[in-house]
């Protein structure tokens, strides 16, 4: 038996700290021993609205968003409506006892914990910002959780903002856990008391999607980045400026996103490691600049984070409407090497891979994620580089007097000199010769697109990888997907060991055998995906023949939810319609 | 680098007369005089007839996209600072899919050196109007004569923050010569405005309308006084085009104040990062 997940959610008003509150809990659970998924919903609003953190806990991995909720903190009248629905039996639900708050809506089953959060904060030295710490602190004491833990988190975060500060928020986690052990003393439970798993040994980063990008490129030797602020990703830019002198790249906030890659471009035309990163609506305008680098074989890599489209769509939401868009923009033919990360992990491993793939292929390279892998945090073993070594393919550190830049080669990959090197060339957005001079002559016109679209092939056959494999070989049932619907999948699958998980990471170019070989047989295929028109089935028939007869699709801006995935894959695998 | 070093097997493709013949002979001719060479410099296009030049020019160039030849200059010049930085671009290019860019550049005083190759039209496409072509201009996209106001490049430049202003007249080689080294050696962004005729499509700004009607500024004028400089600015019109340097200003280049490359540039340091593990921890 899987061990139980709790559901905790923390909800309030934008700047009320629901995001801070809920991280710092999470790590919390991560030092207790636990593994944690977390799951933030806010509006595209700065201050008021709703925001609402799901923390989930298990001794066992979690790795998806749940609708249920085990215990709920409150911070306004708000989160007690929205979300005492979710409340699932014999649930707790802390609130400021103060407030007169309408609890009439809350289940009978639900135990209720009035705590004078606001005042509690006020006698702790700090505002009515300070309740969110003083919700932690009985919180921790209801479900029993180790103090000193949270207290060295706090200690740790507020440290930068100086000691009064730091000094309030321990005072006020203190009331907040004194107030709770002692008024509710005979309902306290014992559910964030240290679990012995392994992660109170190893230790644990508590990472999302943006962050372990920047860590990425950082780790893979990232000297510049040119990166539009834009919702989902804008938590990749904030991250590499912070640490751009002690590491020595440059982050610049360009103008708009037509410079950004276009500026990334031309640092990579001097030799740099080059990143930019976007949304879909931002790679919309950098759509001219992912030709030019493929048409002068310019490196660059590309973060893609995926929200709800098309137009402003759903700023703060997530969807996965972009793959075929990402796939095929621009006009005319490249090499195009998408991969999609279904996790903060797989975030990290690609984005350091595209560098070196984005090198050897002297070609743009571009790793999808979404909105759910952003943003949310999961716990992961402290990310391990010391496999990791640029590779920087075919650049040269000589001169050569015979030097040919776009030098006729069977892999794709001519020899790569950078600007300033001694070496002539013109890195050419015209079809050109060798030298890279302009031409319109057909034999040559021909040769250069055979050389730069070889190099698909080139990497098909040395760096391609086939998708990841979860669950029985021999399932009841294959489900397909591909980005953050890998999470919630394998959160359901821990109740159906007949099932298996085909997890595609690599898009152009397509791993087509593996896939086959992944599907042939299968008794029941089902296609997951967040978009309307099942954009990964579609490629899969494309490259393969197999056409997936069940989807399950949603772009209601939310991720699947493991409650809901679990009943369609009951469903699915009952034979009946989804 | 010698003249005939500079040459490619390419021979220009302009047409008899144009304006870019003699710009592309006075940025060789500095070239030759300052030493730049494919060690120490790089060029960056943007689309259109000027576009062609770094077919011509043996100096290690991109040309790129229609309008952004400025953003990729500062993405060069960012990763390697310590090599000479030229774009050539033109007046569509710049100011029409470009204009954006121009402003921003110049506002962040880039290091760069910027030939704005200003024929009053759009000549590869063969002759529409362009942001800078006169109002009442009569071309294939304005058969009724050009509704549109021209842009004004030497005041949007001054007044987005460029430090070295100028104008100059595509048919005076040693002039351009001496301006486009000035240009080069002033650390920051420098913007001249290469006034250029289009023999085939721009009748017009021609080379004896520009020789009738120019004239170079003397040591009476200060560049320095930029509410006097963004005066000077507004001056074109018979017997009243100023050329020489409009505007100079004092302020720190956008490379001089990025602490992380001020010993080494970007690309002269280590990718390796082994210290990784107090970032990572912060996460844990």
């Amino acid at each position: 038996m899987p061990a139980p997940v709790l559901s905790l959610k923390i909800g309030g008003e934008a700047g009320q700290g629901v995001k801070s509150a809920g991280l710092m809990l999470a790590k919390f659970a991560t030092r207790a021993g636990f593994n944690i998924y977390d799951y933030l919903e806010y509006p595209s609003l700065i201050r008021g609205g709703h925001n609402v953190m799901q923390i989930n806990i298990s001794a066992d991995p979690v790795t998806g968003p749940f609708t249920n909720c085990d215990f709920l903190i409150a911070l306004n009248q708000d989160t007690i409506n929205k979300h005492s629905e979710e409340l699932v039996g014999g649930a707790g639900i802390l609130v400021d006892g103060d407030k007169n708050y309408d609890l009439t809506r809350l289940p009978s089953t639900v135990k209720v914990f009035p705590v004078p959060l606001a005042k509690l904060a006020q006698a702790s030295g700090g505002n009515a910002l300070v309740s969110n710490t003083v919700a932690l602190g009985a919180t921790l004491g209801l479900l029993g959780g180790a103090l000193t833990t949270l207290k060295a988190i706090l200690t740790e975060n507020f440290g930068a903002k100086g000691a009064d500060i730091t000094q309030i928020n321990l005072a006020a986690v203190q009331a907040g856990y004194d107030y709770a052990v002692t008024t509710f003393a005979r309902q306290l439970s014992t559910a964030l008391a240290s679990s012995g798993t392994v992660t109170s040994t190893v230790p644990q980063m508590v990472v999302n999607g943006t962050d372990a990008c920047a860590l990425a490129a950082i780790a893979a030797g990232l000297q510049f980045a040119a990166i539009y602020p834009m919702s989902p990703i804008s938590g990749i830019l904030a991250t590499l400026a912070e640490h751009q002198e002690e590491y020595g790249y440059m982050y610049k906030q360009p103008e708009d996103e037509l410079a950004a890659i276009n500026m990334a471009i031309g640092a990579s035309f001097a030799g740099a490691r080059a990143l930019t990163a976007t949304s879909g609506g931002g790679f919309c305008l950098m759509t001219e600049g992912y030709g030019l680098a493929g048409m002068t074989e310019t490196p660059v890599v590309i973060i893609e984070g995926m929200r709800g489209g098309p137009a402003t769509g759903l700023p703060t939401w997530s969807e996965q409407g972009d793959l075929r868009m990402v796939l095929h923009a621009h006009q005319g033919e490249f090499p195009r090497l998408v991969l999609a990360a279904g996790d903060a992990l797989e975030a990290f491993e690609l984005t350091m891979e595209a560098f070196n793939l984005a090198d050897v292929y002297q070609t743009p390279v571009v790793v999808l994620l979404d909105k759910n892998i952003c943003d949310h945090d999961q716990n992961f073993p402290i990310f391990d580089t010391s496999a990791y070594r640029a590779d920087r393919g075919t650049l040269m550190d000589r001169v050569d007097p015979g030097y040919s830049r776009y030098k006729l080669e069977p892999t794709g990959i001519s020899p790569r000199a950078v600007a300033g090197s001694g070496n002539f060339f013109i890195a050419n957005s015209d079809e050109h010769d060798e030298h890279g001079y302009s031409t319109e002559d057909t034999t040559m016109r021909q040769l250069q697109m055979h050389k730069r679209m070889s190099k698909l092939q080139t990497c098909a056959h040395k760096h391609m990888r086939g998708p990841k494999l979860f669950g029985p070989k021999d399932a009841d049932l294959t489900i397909v997907s591909w980005g953050s619907t890998k999470g919630p999948i394998l959160e359901a699958l821990k109740s159906f060991p007949n099932v298996k998980y085909v997890h595609l990471t690599w898009l152009s170019p397509f791993p087509a055998q593996d896939v086959i070989s992944a599907l042939q047989g299968s008794k029941r295929l089902l296609n997951i995906e967040c978009n309307y028109s099942a954009q990964l089935a579609g490629l899969i028939k494309e490259h393969t023949g197999i056409a997936i007869a069940d989807n399950l699709l949603k772009y209601t801006g939310r991720p699947f939810f493991v409650e809901e995935l679990t009943e369609k894959i009951a469903r699915a695998l009952t034979e009946s319609p989804l | 680098m010698t003249l005939p070093e500079l040459t490619t097997p390419c021979s220009p493709t302009w047409c008899p007369g144009c304006g870019n013949l003699p710009i592309w002979a006075a940025f060789k001719n500095a070239a030759v005089a300052q030493g730049w060479d494919n060690t120490n410099t790089a060029l960056v296009a943007g689309i259109g007839c000027h576009g062609h030049l770094v077919n011509f020019t043996k100096l290690t160039a991109l040309e790129g996209l229609h309008g952004r030849a400025l953003p990729v200059a500062c993405g060069l010049k960012l990763a390697n600072h310590a090599l000479n930085v030229f774009v050539f671009t033109g007046d569509g290019d710049c100011f029409g899919e470009g204009g954006n860019h121009l402003l921003h550049t110049a506002r962040r005083n880039h290091d760069l050196t910027v030939l704005m190759h200003d024929n009053g039209l759009y000549a590869l496409t063969t002759g529409q109007t362009s942001p800078l072509s006169p109002h009442g201009f009569t071309t294939k996209s304005t058969p009724q004569g050009n509704p549109d106001e021209p842009l004004n490049p030497l005041a949007i430049a001054i007044a987005a923050g460029a430090t070295f202003v100028a104008r100059a007249y595509a048919g005076d080689i040693p002039t351009l010569t001496q301006l486009i080294i000035a240009a080069q050696q002033h650390r920051g962004f420098a913007f001249v405005d290469v006034l250029q005729p289009c023999t085939t499509y721009n009748k017009q700004f021609t080379h004896q309308f520009f020789q009738e009607n120019t004239y170079q500024l003397d040591s009476a004028y200060d560049p320095t006084n930029k509410l006097a400089a963004y005066a000077k600015a507004q001056d074109f019109g018979l017997k009243n085009i100023p050329l020489g340097l409009i505007y100079r200003g004092e302020k720190p280049c956008y490379e001089a104040q990025i602490p992380q490359i001020q010993t080494t540039p970007l690309v002269r340091q280590s990718l390796v990062r082994d210290n990784l593990a107090q970032l990572f921890k912060t996460y844990t």
